[in-house]
């Protein structure tokens, strides 16, 4: 197991440049969080508005979907390297998912 | 290490086992404790013989055959066939990928103990007003209706042990990921291991339903709920279909590592690489896919409707296609080998046959048609115990023998282990060949009893006889174990000289640090090809030997097991009347667990070293690697 | 791994929850456990769906009836900041930075706790119009999906605060690190679960 981690010194450059990268990275955070609320005004505002529910439900349901795109993808960076086994599993897991809500909503007999 | 050679005391040796992290000594614990509750089980099997041995017997009341039925099958699933499994998952697979230790040792030890107290609580409702008496599938119509605490047993132990198997299902998945030695490919692991992966895969997605489930069924039964109370507008085909999500990929948790177990069996006795190792590697991705997307073929008689029905029946046929892949591949693997037959080997060769016609039976079931005619009868009975006695449980007992060395340092006697199987095998076919027509005739499964006018006395009979077989060649495995252990002749690394995986190039018993330095992997089956070279160190490894971090041992995953344990009795009692100190039980035993928790947070456990100085010393006194 | 090793933005590296073997281990285990964890939510949900407005006979409540939507709103809006602010946390914590770690968690914390504040209004209200836990199967799996969630936002605030506590004067290191990032991993997943409750559960149940 862990053997003593290997310390390396970043040269200023290197430095000046990752943190640069990182504050660039955090405008965009600002903006998928834009975006997030947005998608939650336009959700709520829909259902607010009254239109009828055969077309809220998919469009909000759409809504939902991107949302959580964002959050795996932007706020918890799964696209990031050394992923792929994350995405791997949550995408298992978000098939499961779906095939279980799929069935308890369609097959259960009434 | 020198100091672990030393003799130790009866109680230092139980207090080291409780506070152990060592995944080979977690899997000593899983071995003994999923043995001991497979004898368990047996027993409760020979009772329900005893009881069907002829019409209209009376040695069990039906409400006490009822609870051994329930019993019988829970027990076996949940707490004989898995642990088992995960006892040789812990012992061999972290060896076999040349790991020095799992990925989360202390998280290891909790998954056992929370199994272990599990299955302690659910036992003992047999002594506490009455065991579960609604089937191991406990469908929620019956087990509402079920009097007394029996249920609430069944759900509180599932839900601890089931948390421990989901904890175990993490760490191997965890350990396969990124514990790998150098060289050591996805593309180059044992079939064990493979196997191991994808089961754990299933048991991180399949038990979570189940969890939801059984928490539906306690809040339902305990806290006054109603997601099962029909005239609460509650649903109880809710409960078939969570239990079915989980209980189809459960079949295949307990098979797949089977498939690995005789993989890694018909390669070493055959000396001869494993056929088609891509395609098997493939088959077993292939069956945890499908393994999720058949659970209905379990519900086709619910009325689910004609379209749900064909799909599920669909599919479920298409499932025994990668299934065959894998005979085919193990048939011609065996195919021009040289071939010895040791006890693992004829287990596994008997197997085939055996699980063949499990599989078979399974299709006819998969027609959804047919099945209407099947279902609940005796012809159920016969293919779900074709497929696991003969397939997983033939499997954990060739895997008994072949990995005892490796986990004892002894070998089993191969006369006895002939006995044994001679007399199980024989047995098993004889239980349970000849309920296949006990179903087509008529007969109902998990009855307590029928008719003498029926005409299914004498087949009855004949399957009683079997179980008789059966047991009889268990006894004489425990009277192997104990012949063996007192002998205890020791032996090298590779006890039966063929070993082709990493497992059989270390010590056995291995060092409790595993390989002093992590080995090199140069290719699939890489012992046999060190073999091949003449490789006269055993193995080439990846690194100078140097100190090793080792992490520390602990009581606390005991502990926490221990309050939840504590816990579910305040659970149980929380809405009887007349037990005004329920409430308190449940706080306390939280406090233990979320104290323990905290505890376990709060304190740094950076473990401790073991210097080069000391595995040099280790390396003389015969621990060594090599030969 | 030495704990007492000290770390400055220079030597701190790039992917501090990712350096060394324990912190990959913790990684990857953690996202694994969060698949499950869709699993668990996504049986909720569809149990859920199946019962929803599903009652004895006669029942008068429904989630039409029931729910209004400018408390959740007000909910939605304090939970999907807080997932901005742990963002914040993450990354001063990337560029080792740990007083301004410190305050962002504590912001997340304390909006975290808003929305659990409200939550257990919410539900209070609902308790008081007779709508209780074993109303209806319908309040029992409202109740059981909810309140799930809200445990979540519980524990995960208990972990934010037990986090910042023990750390306090111990700063960053490669040890806590990975902890503050998967504390923060599972608050986000906590933001997506909220998000299908906003959507199936009250805006879905408005529309009826
Ligand atoms: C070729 C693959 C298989 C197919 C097509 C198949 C099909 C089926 C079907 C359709 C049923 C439901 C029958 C009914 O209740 O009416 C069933 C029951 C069952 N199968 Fe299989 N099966 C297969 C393999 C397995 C394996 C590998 C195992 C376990 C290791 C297994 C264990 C069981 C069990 C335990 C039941 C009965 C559950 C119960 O009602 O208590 N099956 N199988
Ligand atoms: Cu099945």
């Amino acid at each position: 197991m862990a053997h003593d981690t290997h310390i390396h010194v970043r040269s200023q450059a290197e430095f000046e440049y990752a943190k640069k990268k990182r504050a660039e990275e955090m405008r965009g955070h600002l903006a998928t969080f834009a975006i997030m609320i947005f998608l939650t005004l336009v959700a709520f505002t829909m259902v607010a508005a009254g239109f009828s529910a055969y077309l809220i439900v998919p469009i909000i349901l759409l809504l939902a979907g991107i949302q959580v795109i964002l959050q795996l993808y932007y706020f918890m960076h799964m696209s990031g390297k050394g992923h792929g086994m994350v995405a791997f599993f949550m995408f298992c897991g978000m098939f499961v998912a779906f095939i279980t809500v799929l069935a308890l909503v369609t097959i259960v007999w009434w | 290490m020198s100091s672990i050679a030393q003799k130790k005391g009866f109680g230092a040796t139980i207090w080291d086992f409780m506070t152990t992290v060592d995944h080979k000594k977690i899997a000593i614990l899983y071995l003994i404790s999923g043995g001991f509750f497979f004898l368990v089980g047996g027993l409760e099997a020979m009772l329900i013989r005893v009881q069907l041995a002829t019409a209209g017997n009376d040695f069990l009341s039906a409400g006490t055959y009822n609870e051994i039925i329930t019993m019988h099958g829970t027990t076996m699933i949940f707490l004989a066939a898995m642990p088992i499994l995960l006892a040789f998952m812990n012992a061999i697979m972290p060896l076999q990928i040349g790991a020095r230790d799992v990925a989360f040792p202390f998280l290891n030890s909790l998954g056992f103990w929370l199994f272990f107290f599990g299955g302690i609580f659910l036992n003992l409702s047999w002594f506490m007003g009455g065991a579960p008496d609604a089937g191991w599938t406990n469908y929620a119509s019956l087990a509402l209706a079920s009097e007394g605490h029996g249920i609430d047993f069944y759900s509180l132990g599932l839900t601890i042990s089931g948390f421990g198997t989901l904890i175990a299902g993490i760490n191997f998945l965890v350990t396969i990921i990124n514990m790998r030695a150098p060289g050591m490919t996805y593309m180059r692991m044992p079939l064990f291991t493979w196997t191991t992966f994808v089961a754990s895969a299933l048991i991180l997605l399949a038990f979570p339903p189940l969890t939801v489930g059984l928490f539906f069924m306690v809040f339902d039964r305990m806290f006054g709920a109603s997601f099962f109370a029909v005239e609460m507008g509650g649903n109880t085909i809710i409960w078939e279909h969570l239990f079915w999500i989980f209980g189809h990929p459960e079949v295949y948790i307990l098979i797949l590592p089977a498939f690995g177990i005789f993989s890694e069996i018909f390669a070493i006795f055959s000396r001869k690489r494993l056929f088609g190792y891509t395609a098997l590697v493939f088959a077993t991705i292939l069956i945890g896919f499908y393994g999720f997307m058949v659970w209905a073929h379990h519900m086709f008689t619910v009325g689910l409707g004609p379209t749900a029905n064909a799909v599920f029946a669909l599919a479920t046929m298409i499932i025994a296609v990668p299934t065959g892949i894998k005979i085919f591949n193990w048939l011609l693997t065996i195919w021009g080998g040289n071939i010895s037959f040791t006890t693992p080997m004829i287990y596994a060769v008997a197997f085939i046959p055996s699980f063949v016609a499990g599989g078979v039976t399974g299709v006819m079931q998969a027609i959804a048609p047919l099945d209407y005619q099947l279902h609940d009868s005796y012809f159920i009975v016969a293919h779900f115990h074709y497929v696991i006695v003969g397939g997983v449980v033939l499997a954990i007992l060739a895997g008994t023998h072949l990995y005892w060395p490796k986990m004892f340092g002894t070998m089993l006697s191969e006369k006895l282990g002939k006995w044994t199987f001679w007399f199980f095998f024989i047995g098993f076919h004889l239980t349970f060949f000849i309920q296949h027509f006990l179903g087509l005739m008529g007969m109902p499964r998990r009855v307590y009893t029928f008719g003498a006018d029926q005409g299914w006395d004498l087949f009855n009979a004949i399957s009683s006889a079997g179980a008789v077989l059966m047991a009889i060649g268990v006894i004489i495995l425990l009277v192997n174990v104990v012949m063996t252990s007192i002998k205890n002749e020791r032996v090298g690394n590779d006890p039966w000289g063929d070993g082709r995986t990493l497992e059989w190039a270390i010590a056995s018993p291995p060092p409790f640090y595993n390989f002093a330095q992590t080995p090199l992997v140069r290719g699939l089956d890489t012992f046999w090809i060190e073999k091949m070279d003449g490789n006269k160190k055993g193995m080439i490894y990846a690194e100078p030997l140097g100190d090793i971090h080792m992490p520390n041992g602990s009581i606390i995953p005991f502990v926490i097991s221990l309050g939840m344990f504590i816990a579910s009795f305040g659970a149980l009692y929380f809405l009887d009347g007349d037990k005004p100190w329920a409430l308190a039980v449940l706080i306390i035993g939280l406090v233990i667990t979320f104290g323990s928790m905290l505890v376990r947070s709060l304190k740094d456990d950076l473990g401790f070293h073991i210097t080069k100085a000391e595995l040099l010393e280790d390396a003389k006194g015969g621990n060594t690697d090599g030969h | 791994m030495d704990i007492n090793q000290r770390y400055t933005p220079q030597s701190w590296p790039e992917h501090p929850e990712t350096a060394t073997m324990e912190g990959k281990n913790k990684f990857i285990g953690f996202w694994l456990l969060l698949a499950a964890e869709t699993v668990t939510f996504a049986s909720l949900f569809a149990t859920y769906l199946a019962l929803k407005d599903k009652g004895p006979s006669g029942m008068e409540f429904s989630a039409a009836g029931l729910f209004e939507l400018p408390l959740v709103f007000a909910m939605t809006m304090i939970l999907l900041t807080s997932s901005l602010t742990s963002v914040y946390a993450m990354y001063h914590m990337k560029n080792h930075n740990f007083k301004a770690m410190q305050a962002w968690l504590g912001i997340t914390v304390l909006l975290g706790a808003t929305f659990l504040g409200l939550e257990i209004y919410e539900f209070n209200h609902y308790v008081h119009l007779g709508f209780g836990y074993t109303n209806s199967a319908f309040s029992s799996a409202f109740y059981t999906l909810v309140g799930t969630h809200g445990a979540h936002v519980l524990f995960g605030l208990s972990w934010f605060i037990a986090l910042m506590l023990r750390n306090a004067k111990r700063g960053l290191n490669m040890y806590n690190a990975p902890k503050f990032y998967l504390a923060s991993l599972y608050w986000h997943f906590i933001d997506v679960v909220w998000v299908f409750i906003f959507t199936v559960v009250y805006l879905m149940g408005v529309i009826g």
